[in-house]
């Protein structure tokens, strides 16, 4: 393509093109310090000049087509050939099927692209193009003309003189807002004190997690950790689970417990906690009153409970004191006791709201 | 009696009959005692001298930091230089000692897992010694952690009880994670069935107890089988980065997607070779 060709293309008219030979020329506008130094000395590439190179990289772009579309076929192949499932083949300890697919769609389209891209910087027309800036508002005539319009449908419409249809369609306009407010009424109410309660009752077993099983405190010994949900949470009425799906995560999110052991000596309960352990055995919320992520990360030496997620620790020697990171309250503990059976079960509910801060809940 | 006696001696041919029955009925007692409990006594000899031997190895070995009997030894600051081993149990030497973690080779926030020092002989006379200090778990039997013929839905349920107790630590793939103050949850990589079970069994260092009252020992094993099946199964997903998480995967982005993103901007842009060929001077 030469240059009187580009200039003549349409939408390119503020292209200023350089002759092929040469530079255009440095301008300088009347005031301005800087004179524009124009471009540089146009270099032709080898491609350019040179028949064969123009040959050997059209033949190695199409190469990269070809190749992406043999990957392309590969892919075909190997999407049937591979097994997947339950026995899936396996290439050097990776899954077959998918290392196979990556692979060979990665390729087909990187190849096209990379062909794309050497196409153009090879083979297409390679001469510096100048592109005017241009006030980005719209002409003053068209400017003009909008405002006028915009009159005479306000002067024609009469909105200033007819009030009565003026206001009717501003209700009516304001009303639409209601379908909104019906729709999605059931994002409310507020919760009440949802976030305050959780499913512990007194005389409610703590059973270990995931087995359900009740614990008694011998069987707990110094340094153990025991992550535990109350005993509702895998009680069953007529063959049916009284807590399940949705609901059944719900109450775990607030009612899950850990239950650790310590020597009573290292423990320093606060007042009117002296009697919330057996034996040093001691049950604590397991959601992070920071953000609520779960925590049972425990340090049987330092007593140290710590959260992974922004590394709030807290003392359970101590009642769940924060002893670093950004949590703000201490971790909430659930007074425990012995039922006549010799299980550990609640002395009642969580003395205040479980897991992170919320607005009504009125402190930090 | 004592007449009745002397005189049907003395209607015997010997006043010495009554003492050589005496004899005779000693000789058949300790006769008959000695053919019918032989086992134990050998058995508690034997294992006095092991007990013996690992009193030995372990005064060499250990007592400069755990006391001559055990008993640990407090620093003047109050701290432990080395915790009493009394009631730890077998179970615990068996799993410091077997993996190389006793002795340590210096002070620290963690006793890492290193080569082995002593023979299996030696670690298990020094795990009866430290038995002999206090009752606690002792080694547990083969088929406690035997996973060969768990079937698969012991293996799902191992994962939950993996999922729950020790993810918190040992990261979702049990390749270990970091702790505060230097100290680490290990990798559960190449980490053998029974020292798994010994260490849930008596929770060393900062790990807790999983004691076998609240984890069952059928409960303990699963998780073990499922830990086995995690290191068999085939990376579906390519390089899964040491199983670190967003970690290793955000540098990995970062570094080597934006970076290669970076370089074929770099190749975009670049001007291509230039030719001085055919240029009008």
């Amino acid at each position: 393509m030469t240059v009187h060709e580009r200039e003549g293309m349409p939408g390119n008219e503020d292209a200023v093109a350089t002759s092929e030979h040469g530079t255009a020329p440095a301008r300088r506008e009347a005031g301005d310090p800087f004179p524009d130094p124009g471009l540089h000395e146009h270099q032709p590439r080898p491609t350019d000049v040179d028949e064969r190179a123009g040959k050997r990289a059209e033949r190695q772009i199409a190469t990269m087509f070809v190749l992406s579309a043999l990957c392309t076929l590969l892919f075909c192949v190997a999407y049937f050939v591979f097994q997947v499932g339950d026995d899936p083949d396996v290439i050097m300890g990776f899954g077959a099927s998918n290392l196979a697919l990556g692979l060979t769609l990665g390729l087909a389209l990187l190849l096209i692209g990379i062909g794309t891209i050497q196409w153009a910087r090879k083979l297409m027309s390679d001469v510096e193009i100048v592109e005017m800036r241009h006030p980005t508002a719209s002409s003053e005539t068209d400017r003009a003309e909008t405002l006028q319009a915009l009159d005479a449908g306000v002067s024609d419409s009469g909105i200033g003189r007819r009030p009565l249809v003026r206001n009717s369609l501003i209700g009516a306009l304001a009303l639409l807002g209601l379908p909104a407010i019906v729709a999605l009424r059931d994002l409310g109410p507020l919760p009440g004190n949802k976030l305050a309660v959780t499913v512990w009752r007194r005389g409610m077993r703590v059973v270990n997690d995931v087995a359900g099983t009740p614990i008694r405190p011998e069987e707990v010994e110094i340094g153990q950790l025991i992550n535990t949900q109350p005993e509702i949470l895998f009680e069953t009425e007529d063959g049916e689970r009284t807590y399940e799906g949705t609901e059944l995560l719900q109450a775990k999110t607030k009612a899950s417990t850990i239950v650790v052991r310590m020597q009573p000596d290292d423990i320093t309960p606060s007042a009117g906690r002296a009697n919330w352990g057996v034996d040093g055995i001691l049950c604590y919320s397991k959601i992070c009153t920071h953000v609520g992520c779960p925590i049972s990360l425990w340090e049987q030496q330092t007593h140290h409970l710590l959260c992974p997620c922004h590394q709030s620790t807290f003392d359970l020697a101590d009642n769940g004191k924060v002893v670093f990171g950004p949590a703000a309250r201490a971790l909430p503990q659930l007074p425990l006791m012995v039922d006549d059976e010799g299980y550990l079960v609640a002395q009642s509910d969580f003395t205040e709201p479980v897991g992170p801060s919320y607005w009504e809940r009125g402190d930090a | 009696m004592r007449l009745i006696s002397a005189r049907l001696s003395a209607k015997r041919r010997s006043p010495l009959a009554g003492l050589v029955v005496l004899l005779l009925g000693l000789l058949v007692t300790g006769g008959l005692y000695a053919v019918l409990s032989p086992a134990t006594a050998q058995t508690s000899q034997a294992s006095q001298s092991t007990v013996e031997k690992g009193r030995a190895l372990f005064l060499v070995g250990c007592a400069s930091c755990h006391g001559k009997n055990g008993e640990g030894i407090v620093t003047k600051r109050g701290t432990q230089y080395g915790p009493p081993l009394v009631g730890v149990g077998a179970a615990a030497v068996d799993f410091q000692v077997g993996t190389g973690r006793m002795p340590m080779a210096r002070p620290g926030a963690q006793a890492e897992k290193k080569e082995v020092v002593y023979t299996p002989e030696e670690i298990s006379a020094m795990a009866a010694f430290v038995a002999s200090l206090g009752p606690g778990p002792a080694i547990p039997e083969r088929e406690a952690y035997d996973t060969s013929d768990v079937d698969n839905e012991s293996v799902v349920r191992g994962g939950e009880f993996f999922r729950t107790n020790c993810t918190a630590c040992h990261n979702f793939a049990a390749v270990g994670g970091a702790l505060p103050g230097g100290k680490y949850a290990p990798s559960l990589d190449g980490v053998s069935n029974k020292h798994i079970y010994e260490a849930l069994l008596t929770g060393p260092q900062q790990m807790p107890v999983f004691s076998n009252g609240v984890l069952k020992p059928s409960e303990k094993r699963d998780i073990i089988a499922y830990l086995n099946s995690v290191k068999e199964q085939p990376k579906y997903g390519g390089s899964n980065l040491g199983s670190y998480g967003p970690v290793a995967e955000g540098l990995f982005a970062w570094l080597v997607g934006i970076g290669s993103c970076v370089g074929f901007a770099i190749w975009i842009a670049s001007s291509s070779v230039r030719s001085k060929k055919g240029v009008k001077a």
